[in-house]
Parts: structure tokens; sequence; C-alpha cells
């Protein structure tokens, strides 16, 4: 009789038990990121960042008692050691929200996957706008832009500053960003500049070493504008080769991802080109380097890498961000010690949270709204590489289509006047 | 097609053509000599020019004028060649030369797997660029399309004088005529007192210099960073097979052959440009499965 009574009070205290989860030890997070091959130029420096703000957040006393745990998990492993990699850390070490991932292969892959586990993840770096246009997920979130708003915003600045040019050349990698990149971009300067003619298109291997022959035809051709949405040694390979061989004195380069390059780049990337950061992330960020956040991460960064950072750093301050942010909202809104994961996700809906930028918000299908900013490269000698002049920061909500419709119909949807009706802030450098 | 896109294409074919065979010539020598297919030339490729760019800075940052970067990529060369080619023969190779094919393969793969795990650790995973040797040579302009000396003029020098020098040095002087010699007949070369393990621990050596000497030519050109030396292994293997293994001059000229096919697509047909290089060594090898140059005993892989 005891022992039933004791049942049946257990079966009463249940739903409330699970409103209500136990304040664990330690919140376990998991977050992939490419600690070896090409594109660790963007996931080392994320994870020296990341420890970082952990340690940060944790000499504070961690989200409300609980101290942060991060285990990473390498990118550059390939696809199938990264997916059982992913589900062991999600299932077996009991991490409660997972970060994933930079690469737009790999967040096509463990979208679905986090679904099917039913773990929040959040997808920190990897720019394809296809996963919430084609699908929609209640465990998956975007505390940044995608392709679209990073592209739209190199077209809307490329028009703003050099309203005037005739021809159009592409270099861009042989693989899903290069190809997907170059058919929004070229979208839509079909129907925003229709008179502008693409003299060239050319997709060079990934990781090719040598881009002569593809200067050597560009010299020939002669074109305005050449655009290359490559990014790390492949585009420090291409943007010195044109610039030992003076190609950069005859065109323009458009090159929404060499804020990542900047610095390796040094007295090679010369004055007047236009230069991207996939978002408003600038170590110089014109309306956030005064901040005492800002600053302070900036010289803890420095001393522990040595270098500057790049995007993807910004990148995983706004999904840190978004993180401890959502914790703490559904810790205030439910009155609670520690979110259930029901709590956690009615949190995330519509997050509002700020990273080393501006801040952002997440949309009803689950995608961010990050400013995007663009400059022109100018080598003023106050550091020894390039840095920017002319920046606008374009406001994010009107370089992405309205829920529910895909990028490419919308643009296709665009006329001329779209980069003047965009809100956006210039400043001079 | 007229007249100056076809003389520029050229251009660019051959100065490619020249870094590819540099390479190339190192792994074909190895071959042709020691019957082993040698996959850690790649990772040798990718040391030379990581070494080049570390001396490179190092020198030229306590004052040095920027053409001292030349000599530093023999002495990177050769220290690779010193350095890594001889202990791989020494403790490795030499011990597997009477072992199946795809053993001796495997090996070869490993210590290329094990190099590659050492460049990451002594130089990370962050590109290096530096070009300083490339500038100290200055442009050429050419029907309105600037080159770098270097590119167009240096380095296909330095591969013709390497293909001639390396052919006078088999066939005149005397360690050349040992080491044809016991290419020719191990046993028999044994048996009239010609030291076939010094003559291989020689010819690996110079081999190793060889793709040493590529990597550091290829230093000023290209971002040093991971995964170069997988690149370069496959492209370089791709030139030695079109040419029949252990051809040196077939080489030479299978590189000229993959190099203008490169650069003439790029002008025609810019999508299939990745793909030449195989498209012509799977052409030639359904035709000659020995290669242009091969003969049929020669084939071993």
């Amino acid at each position: 009789m005891k022992k039933l009574l004791t049942t049946s009070a257990l079966c009463v205290a249940m739903p409330l038990a699970a409103m209500a989860a136990d304040k664990p030890e330690a919140l376990k997070i998991g977050m992939t990121t490419f600690l070896t091959g090409p594109a660790s130029v963007f996931g080392v420096p994320a994870r020296d960042a990341m420890n970082i703000f952990v340690e940060n957040l944790n000499a504070e006393g961690g989200i409300n008692g609980v101290p942060i745990e991060v285990t990473y998990i390498d990118e550059g492993a390939g696809a199938e050691a990264l997916t059982s990699e992913y589900r062991r850390v999600a299932q077996t070490e009991g991490a409660e929200v997972m970060l994933a991932s930079i690469s737009s292969g790999n967040c096509q892959t463990l979208a679905p996957l986090a679904e099917d586990l039913k773990v929040p993840n959040l997808m920190w770096d990897c720019g394809t706008q296809r996963i919430f246009e084609e699908g929609s997920y209640d465990y998956v979130f975007r505390p940044q832009g995608n392709a679209t708003s990073e592209m739209l915003a190199a077209v809307a600045y490329l028009l703003k500053t050099h309203p005037d040019f005739k021809t159009i050349a592409v270099v861009n990698q042989d693989y899903a960003w290069g190809r997907d990149s170059w058919d929004i971009f070229h979208t839509a300067l079909e129907v925003m500049k229709p008179d502008v003619e693409v003299v060239g298109e050319f997709f060079p291997k990934f990781g090719a070493p040598d881009f002569s022959t593809e200067i050597s035809r560009l010299q020939a051709l002669r074109p305005d504008v050449v655009l290359s949405t490559s990014w790390g040694g492949d585009l420090d390979t291409f943007v010195q080769q044109a610039f030992q061989r003076g190609l950069m004195n005859t065109s323009t380069f458009v090159l929404p991802l060499a804020e990542s390059s900047l610095e390796r780049l040094g007295s090679s990337l010369p004055a007047g080109h236009i230069v991207g950061a996939r978002g408003d992330h600038y170590f110089l960020h014109p309306e956030r380097r005064d901040d005492p956040d800002f600053k302070g991460f900036m010289e803890q960064y420095k001393e522990a890498t040595g270098d500057i950072p790049v995007y993807s750093v910004f990148h995983a301050s706004q999904a840190f961000s978004a993180l401890k942010t959502a914790y703490e909202k559904a810790i205030a809104d439910n009155g609670v010690d520690w979110p259930d994961e029901e709590q956690l996700l009615a949190a995330l809906d519509g997050l509002e949270f700020q990273g080393l930028g501006r801040a952002l918000h997440l949309r009803e299908d689950h995608q961010g709204v990050e400013s995007q900013l663009m400059g022109t490269s100018a080598q003023t000698g106050e550091y020894p590489f390039a840095t920017l002049e002319n920046i606008m920061i374009f406001d994010g909500e009107g370089l992405l289509p309205p829920v529910g419709e895909t990028s490419i119909d919308w643009i296709k949807g665009l006329d001329a006047s779209f980069a003047d009706a965009l809100s956006v802030e210039t400043y001079e450098n | 097609m007229n007249l100056t896109i076809f003389l520029l294409a050229l251009f660019d074919g051959i100065s490619y053509a020249a870094l590819v065979f540099i390479v190339a010539l190192g792994l074909t020598l190895i071959f042709g000599v020691m019957r082993i297919l040698n996959v850690a030339h790649g990772s040798l490729y990718a040391i030379g020019a990581y070494a080049t760019v570390s001396l490179t800075g190092f020198f030229l940052a306590l004052g040095f004028a920027p053409v001292f970067a030349f000599p530093l990529m023999l002495v990177s060369a050769v220290l690779v060649g010193v350095l890594l080619g001889g202990p791989i023969e020494w403790l490795l190779l030499r011990r597997i030369y009477d072992k199946p094919e795809v053993l001796q393969l495997l090996v070869t793969f490993a210590v290329f797997m094990i190099l590659e795990d050492v460049q990451r650790l002594v130089w990370g995973t962050q590109p290096y660029f530096r070009a300083s040797a490339l500038q100290a040579l200055g442009n050429v302009t050419l029907f309105g399309v600037t080159y770098t000396v270097y590119q167009l003029i240096l380095l296909p020098l330095v591969a013709i004088g390497l293909l001639f020098g390396l052919r006078f040095f088999l066939r005149h002087t005397v360690i050349g005529k040992l080491i044809l010699a016991t290419t020719e007949d191990r046993e028999a070369a044994q048996s009239i007192g010609i030291d076939a393990d010094r003559v291989f621990l020689f010819t690996f050596v110079v081999g190793a210099v060889l793709a040493g000497l590529g990597g550091a030519l290829a230093s000023p050109t290209t971002s040093i960073l991971p995964g170069m030396g997988a690149d370069m292994i496959v492209l370089s293997f791709a030139v030695v097979a079109t040419a029949g293994l252990g051809q040196i001059g077939g080489a030479a000229i299978a590189a000229l052959m993959i190099g203008l096919g490169r650069s003439f697509a790029v002008y025609v047909w810019p999508e299939v440009a990745v793909l030449v290089p195989y498209l012509i060594m799977v052409l030639v090898l359904l035709v000659r499965p020995e290669g242009l140059f091969g003969s049929p005993v020669a084939r071993k892989i």
C-alpha cells in the first residue's frame, strides 16, 4: 500500500518535474569546427575565441552558477567521423546544446541529425541559405546571416561605389560555396544592373596552388570588376598572384571574404578594392571599437593568439551570446533554476542577442538577421596590412527574403531600386 | 583563337609545366633506379616549401637583401634531401626492397601521412606567403599581359637546366654510370664491386633534394599550407605515369603536355581545366598502358 502511494505521488509529481530541470554540474556543449584542413583558418581562431568566452563567463560564475564545458569536434576529419562524433557528444557525453558547423555541407548533414537526436543546434558559421528555405526545423537555429544577405550586401556596395562598371569576371572555388555564391551574385546583378556583361567565369579547383593562367586570361579580357568569393589559402594565392602581375591596377576586385585574409595579405592587397566580412565583423568595427567589452576581447585575443580576430571569431561570439542569452531568458521567463529543453527552445524563438558586432535577432524560421559590413581597402601605414575605409553597414532585414520564400525567386523579383532602398550607415573608416 | 591568345596560353602552360616537371623528375628518378613509387615525395615537396619560407623569413628579418632568397632555396632543398631523404632510405626503404610492391607503397604512404602531421605540428595550419624572391626579379609585359620574370623565364630555365644536367650526370660521370649500372642489374653490379646500397642512398637523396627544390621554387608563387603535398604528388604521379615510370626525358614531355593542355583549357573551356591532366593520362594509358616512353617490362605497379 505504501508502495502504491509513493508511486501515485511520483506520478502526480512527474509533470511538475518536467517543468524545471535540475541544475547540472556543468552545461556541456559540443562545437564542430575545422581544426585540420584548409578551413582551419576559420576553425582554429573560432576555437581559440570560444575558449576565451567560456573562460571569461566561468570566471564570473557561469550561467546561473553553472559553468560551461565545451567539447570540440574536428570537421576536417570527414563527414562520417563528424556525424558519429556529433552523435557521441550529443548522446553519450550528454551535451545540452550543439554548435555546428562551419561547412555548409556539414550543416546540411547535421541539421536533420540534430532534429532526430532532439538536441538544440546553433548553426554558427555555415553560409548556405538553403537550410531554412528548403526545410523547417524545431531544434535548429542560426545566430548569423546567410549567403543571400552576404552576397546582396556585396552587390549593393558595388553598385553604390562603382555605379558605372560595364564588365565583370568571376574566379570562384569549384565547390558548393563558390557556385552558389556566384549564382546569387549573378542573379542579383541581372535584375539590378542588366547592362553588365559577364566576360569570364572561372572555377579553379578547390585548393588550386596556381592561378597564373586565369590571371593572364583576365589581363587579356580587362574586366572592370573581378569577383572572387574564395577564402583561405586560395584567396591569398589569387590576390598575391594578381597583385604581383599588376591585375589589381586595372580591375576593381570584389572580395566578400577578404576580411579574413587582411593580415596575411599584408601589403599585397592595395588600396581601392572591395572587402566583405560575412556580417558586421571587423576588428575596427566603427560602431563597436570603443565599447569596453569589444576592446577587452580584442586585447585578450591578441594576447592569446598574436593575431587580429577574423569573422569566424565574431560568428563564435554570436553563437555563444545566443546560447547564454537563451538560457538566461528561459531561467527568467519561467522562474526556474535551470530550464528544460522546451523552455530553452521557447526562449530561442525570436531571441535577441549581441556578440561582438551589432545586436541580432532570430526570425520565426530561426534564421538570424545579421547586419553586413562592407568596405574598401586602404593602406594607411597604421597597420602592416590593409584596413578598410568608406565602410557601409547594411541592416540585415532588407537583405533576406521574407520567411517562406526562396532566395533566388525573391531576388529575381527585385529591381535596380534595391540598393537605394536599403537601410545603411556609412563611416569614413 | 588568335595568335596572341595562343601565345599567352603557351607561356602559361610552359611555366606551369616547368614546376610540375621539377617535382616529377625526382619521383621518376627514384622509381627508375630503385623501383619504388615514393608517395612521401609530396611531403618532401611541401617541407621544401615550408623550409624556404621559414629560412627566408628569418634571414630577411636580419636585414639580408631579397636576392638572398635564391641561395636559401638551394639550402632548403639540400636540407630536405639530407635530413629527411637520407634517413627515410637508410632506416625504412632499405629493409623492404625485396618485399611486395604493395607493402613498399604502403610504407611510403605511411611516411607521407606522418610527415603531413609533422608539418602541421611545426608550421601550424595558417597559410604562409613569402614572395620576396619573385618580387626581386620584377615583371615583363608581353602582348599587354604582365608576367613575372620568375615564372615566365626562371622556372623554365631551371627545369631545362635540371633535365640536361641530370642526363649529363647519368651518362658522362662515374657516379652516374654506377647508378645506371645498378639500375640495369643490381646483382651484376654488386658482383663487379659496386656498393649498391650507397648508390640507392645517393639516388634517393638526390630525388628528395629535387622534391625539396620543387617546393622551394614553388614557394614564392603560392600559399604554403597543409595539403599542398597531396595535390602535388597526385599531379606529378600523373606526369610520371603518362611518361612511363622511370623515363626522365619522357617526364619533361608529359609535363609539357599536361601544362599546355591545362592552360589552353582555361582559355577555351575553363570548366574542364581541372580534368585535363587526368584526361591526358587516361587517354595515353588506354593506348599505351606502359606510358608514352615506357617499355612493358619496366612496369611494376
